[in-house]
């Protein structure tokens, strides 16, 4: 095992996407426990999906993917949030609607421009070779952001995300977090989509705080274990992805939903 | 001294009138319940008052020491927070948010009264346990400990009994009107339970959708609403 590890850290691709895949999903997790204890978990697929159309519209243009493609996301997070609380449509059928709107939009665009070739297939599954240096830097730099501002605004996020209408009636200003919870999520999103793919993406969102639910009685233990969970699914999907040439995406999620099935064993006792 | 102040306000909600010009004063120490039917503004009125929603007109003047932050507020439940993961303890601390402003963690101070807050309320021994696994009772008695960390001057609580017991309800009710007497907590309470109300507060507000009756609970006994909900027996 170690000997692999160490083999695959030789390729520089492979440490950048490990570099890259360890920050995303350290950052997942912990917006995840706030995001599914919300009943926002689709907020995820949605955004992966509008990163899609932003990453392509960004690839037709010749811009820098990321540099068009994180506003872009932070918008849709905005109005995603916004809108399901206060429209006439249900939250859940709007996400639907701006999801595949969105993948409908960018496959459109690619067809037209680079046709359907592999580079569509790696934004939907996901694909390590997709890090640049500089995409690691941003990462890194977006990553460590979430996570600080994940700390300090600790307590805040567990009023919020555990009864915004108390939260409100002491002053918080319970508006502001969603949107911080929204805007950290959108920016996690669109870093570990190229990786993950825009299909799989919202399971590291997803999966380390249902798995760490089952197990865990108060919210610090769930927190923490998603986090550590998150990071040693993704790790270990890692290598089972060089080991057998498998999609790195589809080999986390799978990691994941073990985890996740072993996890619901051990809670139900 | 009154410390909450409402003239003539009224709230839109889902787009029909949910509370029609209403008008009354609370004072400091006074137990109010607000009764009326389903759909007769109460909860609406409630939350107008405590600034979740904005009035579409009319004025609200809650005394300075109270303004936003030293109201303890217990809200109907959520569907969220019936498989919520955090300790009671977790619970009951995250009461002090708003003392605990920009600083990321809580002080020793904020611990204690939180600490203290579960003893008063019989919970302290639980406090290691998940919220979610606690009884009907047991969670009620939570949150009446965390808005009681936001405050100990006015407490508003939106139906608190709803699915209890009646054991556990009366129990609930004790608790409630021992804070007022003994502690001096000013309580506001959305209520279905009008036996009850008249048993407890020393005021009483009767919603549909106007202030149909606002008064001290012995001139409510005589109103024809409570002689209708409570038939003869009191008349």
């Amino acid at each position: 095992m170690i000997q692999i590890i160490r083999e695959m850290l030789s390729y520089p691709f492979i440490l950048r996407a490990v570099i890259v895949g360890v920050l995303v999903s350290l950052c997942a997790a912990l917006l995840g426990v706030s995001l599914v204890l919300k009943r926002f978990s689709m907020i995820g697929d949605g955004l992966s999906h509008v990163s899609f159309g932003a990453l392509a519209i960004a690839m037709a243009m010749n811009i820098a993917p990321l540099k068009l493609s994180i506003p872009v996301v932070i918008v849709a997070a905005f109005f995603l949030l916004r809108l399901s609380n206060n429209s006439k449509i249900k939250g859940d059928a709007l996400i639907a609607l701006i999801s595949s709107s969105a993948l409908a939009i960018g496959v459109i665009v690619i067809s037209r421009t680079t046709g359907m070739n592999a580079d569509v297939d790696s934004y939907m599954f996901g694909s390590i070779l997709a890090m640049s240096d500089e995409d690691v830097k941003l990462s890194v730099l977006l990553s460590i952001t979430v996570l600080i501002l994940f700390v300090v605004f600790y307590h805040q996020l567990f009023n919020v995300t555990f009864d915004e209408s108390f939260s409100k009636a002491a002053g918080i200003n319970v508006s502001v977090y969603n949107m911080l919870i929204a805007v950290l999520t959108a920016i996690t999103i669109v870093l570990g989509m190229r990786m993950m793919g825009a299909m799989l993406i919202s399971s590291l969102i997803i999966f380390p705080a249902l798995s760490s639910m089952r197990i865990f009685k108060s919210f610090r233990f769930v927190v923490i274990s998603s986090a550590i969970i998150s990071v040693l699914c993704f790790m270990l999907g890692m290598v089972l992805s060089y080991q057998y040439s498998i999609p790195v995406g589809a080999s986390v999620v799978v990691v994941n939903l073990s985890v996740l099935i072993v996890c619901s064993i051990i809670g139900k006792h | 001294m009154s410390i909450v102040e409402c003239k003539d306000i009224t709230i839109e909600y889902d787009g029909r009138i949910a509370v029609d010009g209403a008008s009354f004063s609370i004072d400091q120490g006074d137990y109010l319940c607000i009764v009326g039917e389903n759909g007769s503004g109460k909860s609406t009125l409630v939350k107008g008052l405590m600034g979740l929603i904005k009035p579409n007109s009319g004025g609200i003047t809650i005394d300075k020491e109270l303004t936003q932050g030293r109201i303890g507020y217990l809200p109907q439940q959520t569907e969220s927070q019936k498989d919520f993961p955090a300790s009671v303890y977790e619970v009951v601390l995250s009461g002090c948010i708003k003392s605990k402003g920009f600083r990321p963690f809580y002080n020793a101070e904020e611990k204690q009264r939180a600490k203290d807050n579960l003893k008063r309320f019989q919970i302290y021994d639980l406090r290691h346990k998940s919220y979610r696994e606690l009884s009907g009772g047991q969670q009620q008695r939570v949150l009446l400990a965390r808005a009681l960390c936001a405050t100990d001057a006015l407490l508003v609580l939106d139906e608190p009994v709803t699915g209890l017991d009646p054991m556990v309800t009366a129990e609930l009710y004790d608790t409630i009107q021992e804070l007022n007497t003994r502690d001096h907590v000013t309580i506001i309470m959305v209520s279905h339970d009008v036996r009850m109300a008249i048993k407890s507060a020393n005021k009483i507000m009767q919603m549909g959708q106007k202030v149909l009756f606002f008064g001290n609970t012995k001139e409510y006994i005589n109103t024809p609403y409570a002689k209708a909900l409570l038939g003869g027996e009191q008349g």
